[in-house]
């Protein structure tokens, strides 16, 4: 079994250098990625990056042009292929639901195809999975009346009906109302603590940045940056940073020079500093107030996954040339520094 | 191969089938026509109304047969040979034109459907291999066609033995011809047909386009299984028996080509697979 990248896990996952094309369009152009096993992973990208193509080549539905996939060790296009399906549990950006049968005709087929058989040991199963997800009191109902975060719900117990071992999800939420969103997610976070790994596609960042264990930004179908969204935060804003906002901008400069302060930069009545360490933010409030200034707010700047998908896709020549541009536009922080700090060549593709 | 998967592919299929109704009542009515209305309509009009000019019309029909044909109602009245010739020879296409149109229709849809649907991507991401999948459509849709000729066969077998039999000394349907055609002739026949009408549903963009170019396939083989269905009953002897293994042969050449038109790209929809 291959290593991730951050050599934390193995590697349930592994591509390597993958194209794939759909007569004159690259889909997928040398796409390299690892997905760690037992945790939860995000592909990140804006419509059209590639990222349903990625989970279907995971699954052998397609096969890649050049380059190579590995799933637990085989290779899912091949003859292993029913045996990496087996332990793969899809959840499609569309339900995939035969509306004409009831929920409970759904996950029977599926209970077949995935080989659990028929039965009433096979229906009780049926009937847990549904629990799971709180979609079991409607099995009896035709698909075709259910609401669409029904559907979810059943297509999420469908995808976990034959206990597999990789979960993967294209956009789960994808039309749902933000109660049954947050629903989802939480049941996808239960998902690792029983063991298994996830591998999900959204362009939702909010979703992913309370979700991902590890990030994998993608864009035109290539990997731009991969890796945990704190160490990837830590990359592009090394230093810890605060705003702060006094009456007339009454002691501001004067604070640049209070040690720890590694750079400064004033607006009008607001400066951020960027420092060494988080700790010294009350030392710089206590020092305005010995001075007399009249504080009006002081902010740490917590990168959110927001900020850091635009700062990659920045670096990478992607979307503003700024991202401080954007970043001011949310009037938080400052934008990230020229790039990230020793972004490992590796996990670079372009 | 999975021959449990096949089954569960067809078994589902059948039962969204039957969730249609507005799929099988027509399908039903079709049957209907077919194998009871229209036989039975023209066999009471001249068997018990005794059409005189429909009888003679007939009569002169009966002498384009040929003399083995001729020879199984020699010695019956005018109206006995003339119901005799309607019930074994005339009605022969009707075992043929309904089956066939069932089935294609149904086929039509089958791989076209699972990808306007959506389904298709369930199918693609399941541990079923094309094979299974493409076998299990096959089922599901050559069944509904069988079905009803299995149903309307004994529904019309019984419609001539009551009218007819009574002039012809008895029960004497179904000839050795017509279990021949229906067992033997009729099922590479189906299947021939479904493999075409199959391939063209895993490679149009839509089901409409699948009906519009099913039809235009199954329109010349309805046609070529009508006139081997008439050989069939007419020729006897070893004829019927060498046309339906002549059908076998092109028709598991046929389904074994078409089982690569079915691939996990293209139940996504996906250009280019």
């Amino acid at each position: 079994m291959a290593t991730s990248p951050a050599g934390a896990a193995p590697a349930v996952v592994a591509i390597d250098r993958v194209t794939k094309r759909f007569g004159e369009v690259d889909a997928l152009s040398a796409l390299s990625l690892a997905v760690p096993e037992g945790r939860i992973t995000v592909l990140l990208g804006p419509n059209g990056a590639g990222k349903t193509t990625a989970i279907r080549l995971i699954t052998g539905a397609l096969v890649p042009d050049e380059g190579s996939v590995s799933v637990f060790g085989a290779d899912p296009g091949g003859p292993d292929g029913e045996g990496v399906r087996m332990r793969c549990g899809v959840v499609s950006a569309k339900p995939s639901l035969y509306d004409r049968l009831s929920g409970m005709d759904n996950l029977r087929y599926a209970a077949e195809l995935y080989g659990l058989g028929r039965g009433p040991a096979v229906d009780d199963r049926v009937v847990e999975a549904a629990d799971q997800f709180g979609i079991a009191a409607d099995l009896e109902q035709r698909v075709g009346g259910y609401s669409t975060g029904m559907k979810t719900r059943l297509a999420l117990a469908r995808a976990v009906l034959h206990r597999p071992t990789l979960m993967l999800l294209d956009e789960p939420t994808s039309g749902l109302d933000p109660e049954s969103a947050v629903a989802v997610l939480a049941m996808v976070r239960d998902m690792t603590a029983e063991g298994k790994t996830v591998l999900m596609c959204t362009h939702l960042l909010l979703e992913a940045e309370r979700l991902a264990d590890q990030i994998v930004v993608m864009d035109n179908g290539a990997h731009l940056l991969s890796g945990d969204p704190d160490t990837l935060a830590a990359r592009f804003w090394p230093h810890p940073t605060v705003s702060i906002t006094t009456a007339n901008g009454f002691g501001l400069d004067e604070l640049a020079r209070v040690p720890g302060v590694a750079d400064y930069q004033r607006s009008g009545t607001a400066a951020v500093y960027q420092l060494d360490v988080a700790d010294r933010i009350p030392h710089l409030v206590a020092a305005l107030a010995d001075g007399g200034a009249a504080i009006q707010s002081v902010v740490p700047f917590q990168p959110s996954l927001e900020d850091l998908y635009f700062a990659i896709r920045a670096h990478h020549g992607r979307g503003p040339n700024d991202p401080s541009e954007y970043v001011a536009w949310r009037r938080r922080a400052p934008g990230p520094e020229s790039g990230p700090e020793e972004a490992p060549k590796e996990q670079v593709n372009r | 191969m999975n021959y449990r998967r096949v089954a569960t592919v067809a078994r589902t299929d059948l039962r969204q089938l039957a969730q249609a109704k507005d799929f099988w009542v027509p399908m039903g009515l079709l049957g209907s026509a077919f194998f009871i209305v229209v036989p039975t309509i023209l066999l009471l009009s001249i068997t018990t109304i005794g059409d005189v000019e429909v009888v003679d019309q007939m009569a002169q029909a009966l002498e384009v047969l040929p003399e083995s044909a001729m020879a199984q109602v020699a010695n019956v009245n005018p109206q006995g040979q003339t119901g005799y010739a309607l019930a074994v020879f005339l009605f022969a296409p009707v075992a043929v034109i309904v089956p066939l149109t069932i089935s294609t229709a149904v086929g039509a849809s089958a791989i076209v459907g699972e990808r306007e649907r959506g389904t298709g991507e369930f199918l693609a991401h399941s541990p079923a291999s094309a094979r299974e999948i493409y076998l299990g459509k096959l089922l599901a849709s050559m069944i509904p066609g069988y079905f009803t000729v299995a149903v309307g066969f004994t529904a019309y077998s019984v419609i001539v033995n009551l009218l007819v039999g009574p002039d012809v000394g008895g029960w004497f349907f179904p000839t050795r011809e017509w279990w021949i055609m229906i067992l033997w002739v009729l099922p590479p026949f189906l299947a021939l047909c479904l493999s075409l009408v199959l391939r063209l549903s895993a490679r149009v963009s839509s089901t409409a386009a699948a009906q519009q170019a099913s039809g235009l396939v199954s329109l010349p083989l309805i046609m070529t299984a009508y006139s081997q269905a008439t050989g069939v009953l007419v020729g006897g002897g070893w004829v019927p028996v060498a046309i339906g293994g002549l059908a076998w042969v092109v028709a598991i050449v046929s389904l074994t080509r078409g089982v690569r038109s079915v691939t996990r790209g293209r139940l996504l929809g996906v250009a280019g697979t």
